[in-house]
């Protein structure tokens, strides 16, 4: 080896350092213990450690850093809902996810080119005028395009045109975007792991106790650890999560499964997405098409994929662009998706004092990563939810008032 | 391909068939009271265990119950909805 390389190599100057400790011994009680260490929980604990000073914080993840639903989505950024409140809160995400880089110092790859959603039928076009003005009024970019103006964005795609699929115009969400979900949540774990946070990957939660109506602390593979306050962001084991503290979620898991072809030169810009295909896609920046996304139409804790979905992914994507037949297909996968009823998240408050919820979020969360974590983070450290979040409460269910995002929701993201 | 056994059919590909959701029993409209009906519209039973679910086959109409394990996916009986207990 060069002796200027190894002068390097064992310089001071230039000390080896990895983005987060290995995982420490677990100590016996912490201000805030957060289950799940997904892009939720990372960013929750970076938000707490940097700005509401609560440092004494561990995240305790089952498996591997990020390995959940953070990994199997297929990291479409947007805030093109329908109700008044879900569209201010993931607002709130989006220009958050323009900001990441810089907050976390670390490359997120955030690349806002915008998301076009096509309509084959006149039903959708018209759902599509109400959400444009919806996002004009809550202050978005979204605006409804002829089928000139799904040319002119996209220009490759299959028009149709007298087919029984023919596009008869698209919603245009000029602030869509995606971005790199590791980076997303190592960046958060880097961040929160150098202000004190601990990380404990293969770490199992096994029991939450619970005296007199208030959470005391969690019961692990590794011990039992005492806490003030402990928050519960575990993706597809959401419901079985909060009811080892006997809350039960309004959760059913169904599979949620997508596709990656291999690398191609970049020639799609925007994100496009299929109403009636239930297909979206959209080119990675190593080229690659990320194809989703199908739910299996059964509940299931499954995450294998299924022949007939994958199928269905294929067809609606040669479809869209039938260029894509002779492209091959390089990994797939399938994640649990803890659905609501509203599609809508569950955040807030649990019927255990102390317990916060970062849940339900179904197919719809990485957009909401940092968003939800700053949020969550503001509602630990003053134990009180901010009115960002009031709407999404657990208790919306009992007082009939739903926050119904089925429709901006399906194959939409 | 995925196959279910219908009581009528027998084992068909999953594809031809619509999932109908877990078996739930409305309540009783008379006594029901406000919290019990957010439970019969939004609480759902979703335990990684066995669950009696609603199945129908399409090509026939046919209606039917499957117990299946909604962690393992494994069917362990399908039958008639007259033999519901």
């Amino acid at each position: 080896m060069p002796l200027s390389l190894l002068k390097y190599g064992l310089s001071r100057d230039y000390p080896v350092t990895g983005d987060i400790p290995a995982t420490p011994d677990l100590k016996r009680s912490y201000d805030v213990v957060i289950v799940g260490g997904g892009g939720h929980g990372l960013a929750c604990a970076h938000y707490l450690a940097k700005y509401h000073g609560v440092t004494d914080v561990a995240v305790l993840e089952k498996g591997y850093l990020a390995g959940g639903n953070t990994a199997r989505n297929t990291t479409t950024i947007r805030s093109n809902y329908i109700t008044p409140e879900g569209i201010a809160f993931y607002k709130e995400g989006v220009k958050l996810y323009g900001e990441m880089s810089g907050e976390l110092d670390f490359n997120v790859m955030f690349s806002q080119r915008g998301q076009l959603t096509l309509a084959h039928t006149e039903a959708t076009l018209r759902s599509f005028h109400l959400r444009a003005e919806m996002g004009r009024h809550m202050g978005t970019r979204l605006e409804v395009v002829d089928q000139k103006g799904v040319e002119a964005l996209c220009p490759r795609l299959n028009m149709d045109y007298g087919g029984p699929l023919e596009v008869l115009g698209g919603l245009w969400h000029a602030d869509g975007g995606t971005a790199r979900h590791d980076a997303v949540a190592w960046g958060y774990a880097r961040e929160a792991s150098r202000r004190g946070v601990e990380i404990h990957q293969r770490t199992t939660v096994e029991a939450i106790d619970v005296e007199k109506g208030r959470v005391t602390g969690v019961v692990t593979d590794r011990g039992r650890v005492a806490a003030g306050a402990v928050m519960i962001a575990c993706g597809g084991a959401n419901y079985e999560v909060a009811k080892l503290a006997g809350v039960e979620l309004p959760i059913r898991c169904y599979p949620l499964q997508a596709m990656v072809t291999q690398p191609l030169k970049p020639w799609l810009d925007t994100l496009v997405s299929s109403v009636s295909l239930h297909t979206y896609l959209v080119q990675s920046s190593r080229g690659e098409l990320v194809i989703g996304g199908g739910s299996d139409p059964y509940m299931s804790y499954s995450t294998r994929s299924t022949l007939e979905m994958k199928e269905h992914l294929a067809e609606g994507a040669v479809h869209l662009f039938p260029f894509l037949k002779g492209v091959r297909v390089l990994r797939q996968w399938a994640g649990t998706t803890d659905m609501t009823p509203d599609y809508s998240p569950i955040m807030g408050a649990s019927p255990v004092d102390g317990l916060w919820l970062d849940c339900g979020w179904g197919t719809w969360g990485f957009k909401a990563t940092p968003v939800a974590g700053k949020r969550m983070a503001e509602t630990i450290a003053a134990g009180k939810v901010p009115d960002i979040l009031a709407p999404f409460a657990l208790d919306r269910f009992e007082r009939f008032a739903v926050l119904n995002e089925m429709g901006a929701t399906a194959a939409s993201h | 391909m995925k196959l279910l056994t219908c009581p009528m059919n027998g084992p068909r590909n999953i594809s031809e068939f619509q999932y109908l959701g877990p078996v739930r029993l409305s309540p009783n409209p008379e006594a029901a009271s406000d919290a019990d009906w957010a439970g019969y519209l939004f609480g759902a039973p979703n335990d990684r265990d066995f669950q009696r679910e609603f199945w129908r086959h399409t090509p026939s109409n046919y209606v039917f119950v499957a117990e299946r394990h909604i962690g393992t996916g494994e069917v362990r009986r399908t039958y008639d909805p007259g033999e519901m207990e």
